[in-house]
């Protein structure tokens, strides 16, 4: 396959501890997988290739899941995953204009990535904090009452973190 | 109580416990439509299309998937259904191409019959192009995920029945579609090109490489000398397509149909397969008596080999060197038939007719090139080769029946059998046995290794001649060499003899693998549908040919002793190490 060998070799040792952490069975996939995603929110298809060799399940079965599950990308992502509230308590109390605050901020479009893979911006099914919409989490953390004037500030509490 | 009884429809039918609503419904008459549902594969339940009304139940159920029980009632044709299985073939028809009339798959395919059987006459949900990337890379296998409808049917089949696993459905909701990693091209991962994704998708989004236009072009060619070989399993299924039954043996109108599309000379494959055993069986012979490494395993099947050179390298070592008759086949019309015919082989176009995508793949091989030439020029599948008859306007059925040319088209029963799984492994074991035994075998016919059972066995005692080459290895009883074999065909249970192998707990000294289930005649590059039904019907017919053969035994091929006397010398000499046997090599999983 046309893949550098550095890049599987590189992948390989760091994917080998975490599948010896939880065992090769393959109902520790998800978790496996959230564990080699840690590093840089993403799973690289050398990383992949290591989990299905180290787990001995076929790749095409590990790649299926990576791309159902939401939390999971294949496509490289920031450091910071901004994820922008679409249910519809957040629409009525102006999610759409927040989210234009941030792709004008960032200069990309929802599902992109800045250059410096530093921001990615998703939508995110109901974060059940609708009593602060509109909201959006950004890593583990969420903010509330959003408005297009907070957004610079919500991102500049990211870059101090 | 092991029976139930159940009404469908307003009628009482009893069935066994543990049976689906599809099954009942089967045996009261009721054809409930499905799409999803593949006759040789679990149950999946995923395209809906089979739903009924059962009573208590507050939605529609799936037939497939639904178990019966005591006195349940089941309506398979209200309003409520009709409309539910219309709308499901609506929204696939609003994410599906609407080119029918350009698709190979037209007038065979099941979104297509089933969208006219239901009455399907307007969509009423926005056409949605999805724009995937085509994978055409592959010289076996092509791939339309814009065609595909989320079956999951070759996920199936790649993954249970070739344990290869190389497709999966990918992304999720909308924009779920049945994909390779990472989008990757077939070629870049281990698939091992069988094509039985082919033969299972309802619609077009598998098919095979076409390669007929090359052959139209050679066959125009005034300058070229087109020669074409036929598989043992084309003779049993070419007629299905064209309309005949399953298991129809058209193996004499095959000769006449091709002569017809321009073919200078048509010859067999079965000829080679006959060599084979020679070539063979004396390497098997040369093993067990020299101690070389034991199970041997055949290598007639492309599809095998990749799988093995990807899954098991470190039993390369076990693999016969023999190349498979298709190559033979080639290697051998560019010299040894050139050389009789005083042809130049450049100008020799060598055609095979394979049941088989994997067989494409096989000739693209670098090292297939012995003769000085590339051996085997283009393969066609049962399928391609359909195409080119029903193009010429060539009426089949009412063909005169004529014999392939001499010599390469001179053949036994033995070679007509490797069609079959099990075929190589009996051929080859009426030879051994009068090779061993210097006696003529009385009962030819190995029923233990026959048949659509994963994996088979026998035990063959062979009593030695005086002086038999073989002696040592029963040193404990002199008189007798005791033969056990196994045979394997899909490659889900070719995997549980490796891990024998492997593990060294493998009590067999020769092993047949066949890559596709039921061997060639199930082979991916035959008739759609191919389904294990068809395949027990062409099992039978070729079984029937090896009868209604006047010779039987590879040994007795008189074409294939005046080759050896002619050209190779002998079996596992000089000359046929060179054309007649390769090497294999390692390579990576993923």
């Amino acid at each position: 396959m046309a893949i550098a060998k550095e890049q599987l070799d590189s992948a390989e040792k760091r994917v080998l501890q975490i599948v010896s952490r939880y065992g090769a069975n393959e109902e520790h996939l998800l978790q496996i997988l959230h564990d080699v995603q840690a590093d840089d929110n993403s799973l690289s298809e050398a990383e992949l290739i290591q989990v299905a060799r180290a787990m001995d399940i076929p790749l095409s079965r590990v790649y299926g899941v990576a791309t159902f599950y939401s939390m999971y990308s294949v496509r490289p992502r920031g450091k910071f995953i901004i994820r922008i509230c679409e249910s519809a308590p957040c629409h009525i109390t102006g999610a759409q204009s927040v989210i234009r605050a941030f792709e004008q901020a960032l200069g990309i479009k929802m599902g992109e990535t800045t250059k410096d893979r530093k921001f990615t911006l998703e939508y995110t099914s109901c974060l059940g904090v609708c009593g602060v919409a509109p909201a959006v989490m950004i890593n583990d953390r969420v903010y509330g009452n959003l408005t297009p004037d907070k957004v610079q500030e919500v991102l500049s509490a990211c870059e101090n973190d | 109580m092991d029976n139930v009884n159940l009404t469908i429809d307003g009628q009482v039918v009893e069935v066994p416990v543990g049976s689906t609503i599809l099954e009942a419904a089967q045996l009261l008459g009721i054809d409930i439509p499905t799409l999803c549902y593949h006759p040789d594969q679990s149950i999946k339940a995923v395209c809906r299309v089979c739903v009924v009304e059962v009573e208590g139940q507050r939605v529609l159920q799936p037939a497939c998937a639904y178990p019966v029980a005591e006195g349940m009632q089941v309506r398979t044709n209200t309003a409520r259904v009709r409309e539910a299985r219309k709308t499901i073939i609506e929204l696939m028809l609003a994410h599906h191409p609407q080119d029918c009339l350009q698709c190979e798959r037209n007038l065979n395919c099941e979104l297509q019959a089933l969208a006219h059987r239901l009455g399907v006459r307007e969509v009423s949900f926005p056409y949605v192009e999805r724009q995937l990337p085509l994978d055409e890379l592959s010289p076996s296998v092509i791939r339309d995920p814009n065609k595909c409808i989320n079956c999951r049917r070759c996920v199936s089949v790649c993954h249970d029945i070739q344990g290869v696993g190389i497709l999966d459905s990918v992304n999720r909701g909308f924009d779920t579609v049945v994909s390779a990693p990472f989008w990757r091209s077939l070629i870049e991962l281990s698939c091992v090109n069988c094509g039985q994704c082919i033969l299972v998708c309802p619609v077009g989004a598998i098919k095979e490489k076409d390669d007929t236009e090359i052959v139209w072009a050679a066959l125009a060619d005034p300058t070229k000398h087109v020669v074409v070989q036929t598989a043992p399993a084309i003779r049993v299924s070419i007629g299905e397509e064209l309309d005949l039954p399953p298991g129809t043996r058209v193996t004499k109108k095959l000769t006449t149909a091709l002569r017809r599309l321009g073919f200078d000379r048509v010859f067999d494959t079965d000829f080679s397969a006959d060599l084979t055993i020679l070539e063979e069986g004396s390497e098997l012979l040369e093993r067990l008596s020299a101690g070389g490494i034991l199970p041997m395993i055949t290598s007639c099947s492309p599809g095998w080999i990749k799988f093995i050179e990807h899954y098991y390298p470190d039993l390369l070592g076990h693999l016969s060197t023999c190349k498979s008759p298709q190559q033979m086949f080639g290697a051998l019309t560019k010299t040894y038939y050139a050389e009789k015919a005083g042809i130049d082989p450049e100008d020799i176009v060598m055609v095979s007719i394979m049941p088989c995508t994997a067989k494409k793949f096989e000739a693209n091989r670098p090292e297939m090139t012995d003769s000085g030439f590339v051996d085997v020029d283009v393969v066609l599948t049962t399928r391609e080769l359909g195409r080119m008859l029903r193009e010429a306007g060539i009426d089949f059925a009412e063909l005169p029946e004529e014999e392939y040319d001499a010599p390469l088209g001179i053949s036994t029963g033995a070679g007509a059998i490797f069609g079959a799984s099990g075929g190589v492994m009996e051929a080859a074991l009426r030879t051994v046995y009068e090779l061993v035994t210097g006696t003529e075998l009385e009962n030819l016919d190995f029923e233990d290794v026959r048949g659509l059972e994963g994996i088979k066995s026998a035990v063959v005692k062979l009593p030695l001649k005086e002086a038999a080459a073989a002696q040592e290895v029963a040193a404990d009883n002199p008189q007798t060499l005791e033969v056990k074999v196994a045979v394997a065909h899909s490659l889900k249970h070719a995997r549980v003899l490796l891990e024998q192998i492997r593990s060294g707990e493998a009590d067999f000294q020769f092993l047949e693998v066949m890559c596709c289930p039921g061997g060639c005649i199930g082979g991916g590059g035959q008739p759609i549908p191919t389904t294990n039904g068809e395949r027990m019907e062409r099992i039978v017919a070729i079984y029937e040919e090896d009868k209604g053969m006047p010779l039987r035994k590879s040994h007795d091929n008189p074409a294939v002793q005046t080759l050896y006397e002619e050209f190779l010398g002998k079996p596992l000499g000089e000359k046929s190490h060179k054309l007649l046997h390769t090497h294999y090599q390692a390579r990576e999983k993923f």
